[in-house]
């Protein structure tokens, strides 16, 4: 069942002042409220992984890494490879996560960012048949927060992404007799094609006002919540409302626009992330 | 191995739905409240073949007693479809779809809801789908707002939902099953109509802002016309007759 939370408590006077800031268009953190944090973006960072990324948003810290494996297809897609996302709020990442199998929170923002990656078909999984009908490879992407200071599923989406620019599929070898495929993990045989970068834009509601990239501290003060996906295109690939508070058709329209500006900024961080991985297989970093 | 299957032809010459309905026409609706004697209220509504079944219990004692708030009421939310609902038997265990669609369906609940009147309760929302045959969250949400109007729970207005799509490039109102699996996009709304406030807001699939905007204008549309249904069945149910 899902369960109203329990707000978290912040001081009055901190609630007071940052809801003053924002009245004259100002953030605690010096901020514009169309301003998101310092990005840094570290790909490649699990040698073990056929892609991974570390991302740092303001003091959220996000780690996903992509394995591969050779599984069956789906009956109504059989010659196409299968995308599995998981998110999980670790412990470590704050007081509020405990442990234990994902909470309502954690499969919401895996399944915002599977629809976002499938929906504008981000990887080309048509091309990742290895005997069609038969085998194909299973995307394995999984998420882990590791420190939680606000706005997690954009931080997720961007490492989720990178990751995916950057995973290398590994070496196969296909025993023509039996159909068994063995993995050769220390060869690669390039890198997996992704069609297009998308990205997702979270726009918050504190009281009446609509700001980008919270931290915990605002994030804990919102009442609303609206998750854009969007393409490198410009196209709105998903959208998510959450939160107790409602929106108007105009807030509605205020956070497109948000996203819709917010977005080329965030896609060129991923590319320029991934640039020098896909570089060195001889692919350009515009995509496929 | 069953071959990928051939995606239909979902607009037809004379510009008519799979379903023959014209783009802005909803499913025929039905919606019934107070079906079941032991629940505070309950409705179950009909969108075509989408039936959907929803009880509410409360404001009541929580149980564990931990689990309420000091200043409210805990909304709590369970969305589920029913085994034999689906084409293939849906397991009874919880899925990952409907963890996260009770979450959503809940906050598209809670901006209605005065929950600030009854604290430490909880109020328990239970939706049932019986038949599946696209936008159960939607008609989950437009029955439970009529569940807990059932229940006597004092609300700012009524929520009602809908979902629209994008189909062979044409939005589209109320998609159903075929719409949903073969369309372009998929995009549920629920709204409190009387007050112009948006509680729900999913997109599945890609639109231009464009055309997100048309069909958010089409969604809105919709759910004034069902919202207009819930207050009718209400009235009738509750309204005193006069000699």
């Amino acid at each position: 069942m899902s369960v109203t939370p329990e707000l978290p408590i912040i001081p009055k006077l901190k609630a007071n002042a940052i809801l003053n800031l924002l009245a004259r268009g100002q953030r605690i953190d010096k901020r514009r409220l169309d301003e998101y944090r310092e990005i840094t973006i570290k790909t490649g960072y699990v040698p073990n992984a056929e892609g991974s990324a570390y991302v740092k948003l303001g003091n959220t810290q996000v780690l996903a890494g992509v394995k591969l494996e050779v599984g069956q297809p789906y009956a109504d897609a059989p010659n196409e490879g299968v995308l599995i996302v998981n998110a999980e709020f670790i412990p470590a990442a704050s007081p509020s996560f405990e442990p234990g199998p994902p909470d309502e929170n954690a499969i919401e923002l895996a399944r915002i960012i599977d629809r976002s990656l499938r929906e504008p078909r981000v990887i080309e999984t048509n091309k990742l048949a290895i005997i069609p009908g038969k085998k194909v490879w299973i995307i394995w992407l999984d998420i882990y927060v590791l420190d939680h200071d606000g706005n997690l599923i954009d931080a997720c989406m961007l490492a989720s992404m990178t990751a995916l620019m950057s995973t290398r599929i590994p070496a196969i070898d296909v025993n023509k007799e039996t159909g068994e495929v063995t993995i050769k993990r220390e060869e690669t045989q390039g890198l997996l094609p992704i069609s297009r970068l998308v990205t997702t834009v979270s726009v918050y509601k504190i009281g009446n006002y609509l700001v980008v990239d919270p931290n915990q501290e605002e994030e804990a003060l919102s009442s609303a919540r609206l998750s854009i996906t969007v393409t490198e295109e410009g196209l709105i690939a998903g959208l998510q409302k959450a939160g107790l508070d409602h929106l108007t058709e105009t807030e509605i329209e205020k956070a497109i626009e948000l996203a819709l500006n917010n977005a080329p900024k965030l896609i060129t961080a991923i590319r320029e992330a991934a640039k020098d991985i896909r570089a060195k297989e001889g692919i350009n970093s515009e995509g496929g | 191995m069953a071959a990928e299957k051939e995606k239909p032809k979902l607009i037809d010459e004379k510009g008519l739905r799979v379903d023959g309905r014209r783009p802005d026409e909803l499913r025929p609706i039905d919606m019934e409240v107070g079906v079941l004697k032991n629940a505070d209220g309950s409705a179950l509504v009909k969108y075509g073949n989408t039936w959907v079944l929803a009880a509410v219990y409360g404001p009541r004692e929580a149980v564990p007693k931990h689990m309420t708030l000091p200043d409210r009421a805990v909304l709590r939310c369970r969305y589920r479809m029913l085994s034999f609902s689906t084409h293939e038997r849906k397991s009874p265990a919880p899925s990952r779809r409907e963890i996260e669609l009770s979450k959503v369906i809940r906050e598209a609940l809670e901006p209605a809801v005065l929950t600030e009147l009854y604290p430490r309760t909880t109020i328990d929302i239970f939706i049932e789908v019986l038949n599946a045959h696209g936008g159960t969250r939607t008609a989950g949400v437009t029955a439970a707002a009529l569940a807990l109007a059932d229940a006597g729970i004092p609300m700012r207005d009524l929520v009602a939902g809908v979902a629209v799509g994008k189909v062979d490039g044409i939005i589209v109102l109320d998609i159903n099953e075929n719409e949903d699996m073969y369309g372009e996009a998929d995009m549920p709304v629920a709204a409190m109509p009387g007050l112009g406030r948006i509680t729900l807001l999913q997109l599945n699939g890609v639109l231009t802002p464009e055309e997100f905007r048309v069909a958010l204008k089409l969604a809105l549309q919709g759910i004034k016309r069902i919202y207009d249904m819930q207050k009718e069945v209400l009235r009738h149910k509750y309204a005193v007759v006069e000699e």
